[in-house]
């Protein structure tokens, strides 16, 4: 909560409470009201997010902020309210139908640990609509839903938010005296404070199950459920840690633009279509990037587009590269000027380039390759027979570069300047190195 | 001076030049490489990312964050947006500037992750309830990802409304080279923020210092003021008075519903953004938008480069529908009487989509109901489809030039 007070002798408007008689919505307000002036907080700042069902009604009753959204999200607007002011007092209301549907945002507000204090107007039942069970309805509770007595055994929210992390978590009734004071408490603590706050609904879980308030207490006993504070351990807050990691960032130049100023220069007079088939984890799509690059800093256009399994280490992977003078348009390749395979994965991805083939078209394959029969012009590179074994993770960029060698698109010394100037440190130099030993490739024409 | 990269990085270029302060997203395919733009860049400017437990949690925490005075983007496709719906219909009643961007897949379902695809152009207009008009701007080229990011900010601020900005797989993730001389940057207006309303008036609550819902006029969104700013705000996705409250009064329910309503149709001419490359006398007209217009732009400088005319029109704000600039398109290619009792000389429009037909459906509306309103002669629209993850090709569109003739 924010240091700022401000005396106010109510946080209540002029507005009376909607809620049938002897319901405890009202006496939880108030509660919450007395939490408030002794708090002493700012209403502006201070924000009340209120969920779906009876007790949503409530943002309409008090002088701070107020948000109501959808069912179930209270929790998720409460959070990106305070993401960006973390030093606002966010207060939220929601009711156990609130925590069932929206039970991803209450376990993950808890596993975070942001720093809200969600109130749960507890009546076991959904009041707005008619009297329907609930994610907390005890086992045996007879509403419009469980017209024999319900089957399912209730979510304990406490236990639950507890165990993954939850600051401070307390269970008690909407009749309890020490109320205000624990709402006090979870509004001054830092972590993500959760109170269940168990109360009669009137209207219809007391007439249904003949429900009193001395049962709110044998009901918890017989199903094992703790009350009063449960857990109450200072964590850091997750809005305040969010902001404090991202600071050591903070003032770094965030993506600018990235100029590939054109220092060399190229012939090429109109577009070239070049794909690329090898493995996951070849290096593919980083060797396409260099040659796209390249073409740039040669004064071409470039585009590349990428394709690969979703498991992105195993599989083949894929590159289309087209070169050209102009702007190119449209990017697709329904028939590639030039295909370099690289692995069986690979030529297995290729098959519809491979079948589009003419005698215009360049092939370059590895040895594996050299009996695939096809129109095109095919140029067996072989890395062994030059002396160059194990270079299977070094083969997409030896068989891209030793082909850009043989088309003369653009100087392979491009090549080398676009791994400089992205890349870094061993990959770097490991990179040139093989740039410069693709000159060596032994090359069988087939 | 040129670059060489992917749709995904101009739009996070665009969205933090545009003052981008707040991201929450979930991973998804093709999305994901925003989300990872945002998480990364972020906190260089002071700005929150996260990634939340889901989409409905993404968009809340937008909602949540642009009431607290952020600029929010998030970032999904298809599927996403599915689970985004209740929330964009919170975002509309709120009033919450926000940008959505949708990196479109392939089909219903999971479909297909990694396939370009413009299946939900029909899907996000309506894909909340109620039927309330949204924004969407759809870049074809990566300069465009940067500059329809910025102005989709923009329109957001302008309109306090949710803006989506639909892309796919190949746009987003495709590397091309731009001139960096070409981003265009457009201005980002702020948000019109709240003044104290004269003390003592006795339409002003005790606690109140604005009124956070009054419409004035009616077709304006109302003026803005922070969670934790100087005025009490209540924001509600209940049918609201101008105070926040709950109301269930015919006339101030009325009034809200057309003042959603009005914000956006009322200005639906100065929202249209197209790109018209007409020749007179084309008897074809090609429309699409995003990456299959680059095929469409390829094709007509082929046709041309044969002789042939035709005339193309890229459609960047694809809702509200560019109704203007399609009979434009259609009927005022040339002001010549050759064209009386038809709506002008084009013959046949040609939309082209990699959808079944999404907004094939909206040139169909505005052109037929134009020419039925007017009494003249329609042109046959038809359509170039495609659902099996392909591009378009430029071969598509010269079919209909040649047979055409």
């Amino acid at each position: 909560m924010t240091q700022t007070t401000i005396t106010l002798t109510t946080y209540r408007n002029e507005r009376e409470y909607p809620f049938c008689p002897g319901c405890g919505h009202g006496l939880i307000l108030n509660a919450l009201n007395h939490a408030l002036i002794k708090l002493a907080v700012d209403p502006k700042r201070t924000v009340l997010v209120t969920d779906i069902g009876c007790h949503g009604l409530s943002d309409q009753y008090f002088v701070t902020h107020a948000f109501h959204g959808l069912h179930g999200r209270s929790i998720a607007y409460a959070t990106g309210i305070k993401l960006v002011d973390p030093d606002l007092n966010v207060i939220v209301l929601i009711g156990d139908g609130g925590a069932g549907i929206g039970g991803a945002h209450l376990l993950n507000a808890a596993r975070r640990n942001i720093g809200l204090t969600v109130l749960v107007f507890d009546n076991f039942n959904f009041g707005m609509t008619g009297g329907e069970h609930s994610v907390t309805t005890p086992t045996g509770g007879v509403t419009a839903t469980t017209r024999f007595g319900n089957l399912e055994r209730p979510l304990d929210i406490c236990a639950t938010v507890a165990v993954n992390g939850a600051g401070f978590v307390w269970r008690g009734t909407a009749y309890d005296k020490d109320l205000a004071d624990v709402i006090v408490e979870a509004v001054q603590s830092q972590s993500f404070a959760l109170l269940d706050i168990w109360e009669l609904c009137t209207a219809y879980y007391v007439p249904n199950n003949k429900f009193s308030r001395n049962m709110l207490t044998t009901t918890r006993e017989a199903l094992g459920m703790a009350a009063g504070m449960i857990s109450r351990a200072e964590r850091p807050e997750y809005a305040h840690a969010l902001r404090d990691a991202g600071a050591i960032q903070a003032g770094q130049p965030a993506l600018r633009p990235d100029p590939l100023i054109p220092i060399f220069a190229s012939t090429l007079d109109r577009e070239f279509r070049l794909v690329i088939a090898g493995s996951a984890g070849g290096k593919v799509r980083s060797t396409a990037k260099i040659a796209g690059e390249a073409a740039v800093l040669s004064g071409l256009w470039a585009t590349q587009e990428d394709s690969y399994p979703v498991t992105v280490k195993t599989g083949h992977s894929l590159s289309e590269l087209i070169f050209s003078p102009q702007e190119i348009l449209y990017t697709g390749i329904p028939r590639p000027d030039a295909l370099v395979l690289v692995s069986e994965e690979g030529r297995r991805a290729a098959a519809r380039y491979l079948a589009a083939m003419s005698a215009e078209s360049w092939l370059f394959v590895t040895p594996e390759f050299a009996d695939l029969e096809t129109p095109a012009r095919k140029l067996v590179f072989d890395f062994e027979a030059a002396g160059m074994r194990g270079a299977r993770k070094q083969a997409a960029l030896l068989m891209l570069s030793a082909a850009l060698r043989r088309l003369r698109l653009f100087p392979i010394e491009a090549c080398e300047e676009a791994i400089r100037r992205g890349q870094r440190g061993a990959i770097a130099e490991e990179n040139l190195a093989l740039l410069a030993q693709s000159a060596g490739v032994y090359v069988t024409c087939a | 001076m040129r670059e060489f990269l992917d749709g995904a990085t101009a739009i996070a270029r665009g969205a933090l030049d545009a003052g981008c302060n707040f991201f929450a997203g979930y991973p998804i395919s093709p999305a994901t490489p925003l989300l990872l733009h945002m998480i990364r860049e972020l906190p260089k400017v002071g700005g929150v990312a996260i990634q939340a437990e889901d989409e409905i949690a993404s968009i809340s925490m937008c909602i949540g964050a642009a009431m607290t005075g952020a600029r929010a983007l998030t970032a999904t496709s298809g599927p996403g947006i599915s689970l985004y719906s209740e929330n964009i219909g919170l975002a509309i009643m709120g009033e919450v500037p926000l940008v959505i961007v949708d990196a479109q897949r392939m089909g219903p379902a999971t479909g297909g992750a990694t396939m370009p695809a413009q299946g939900d152009v029909q899907f996000v207009r309506w894909g909340t309830a109620g039927g309330y008009p949204i924004i969407a701007l759809a870049p074809s080229s990566v300069a465009e990802c940067y500059s329809l990011t910025r102005r989709a900010f923009d329109l957001a601020e302008r309109f306090r409304a949710p803006v989506f900005l639909l892309t796919d797989k190949a746009m987003f993730l495709s590397m091309s080279t731009v001139e960096i001389e070409q981003y265009e940057h457009p201005a980002v207006r702020a948000r019109a923020q709240a003044q104290a309303a004269p003390a003592g008036d006795p339409d002003l609550r005790p606690e109140e210092s604005f009124w956070p819902w009054r419409f004035d006029p009616i077709d304006q969104p109302p003026p803005f003021s922070p969670f934790g700013g100087e005025h009490i705000m209540r924001f509600t996705g209940s049918s609201h008075d101008e105070h926040g409250f709950l109301t269930k009064d015919p006339a101030r329910v009325g009034q809200l519903n057309e003042h959603l309503w009005r914000k956006i149709a009322d200005h639906a001419p100065e929202l249209e953004l197209v790109r018209a490359d007409l020749q007179p006398d084309a008897r074809t007209l090609f429309v699409s938008y995003g990456i299959t217009a680059r095929a469409m732009e390829e094709a007509v400088l082929v046709a041309r480069a044969a002789g042939q005319r035709v005339s193309a029109l890229t459609v960047q704000s694809l809702w509200p529908v560019s109704k203007g600039a399609i009979l434009a398109a259609v009927g005022q290619v040339t002001g010549t009487s050759e064209s009386a009792g038809h709506l002008g000389p084009v013959e046949r429009v040609v939309v082209a989509e990699l959808n079944l037909g999404d907004f094939r459906r909206e040139v169909e509306r505005v052109i037929y109901g134009w020419a039925a309103q007017t009494r003249q002669i329609a042109p046959e629209v038809v359509g170039i489809n495609r659902v099996d993850g392909e591009l378009i090709t430029p071969g598509q569109f010269l079919q209909f030039v040649t047979s055409n003739e």
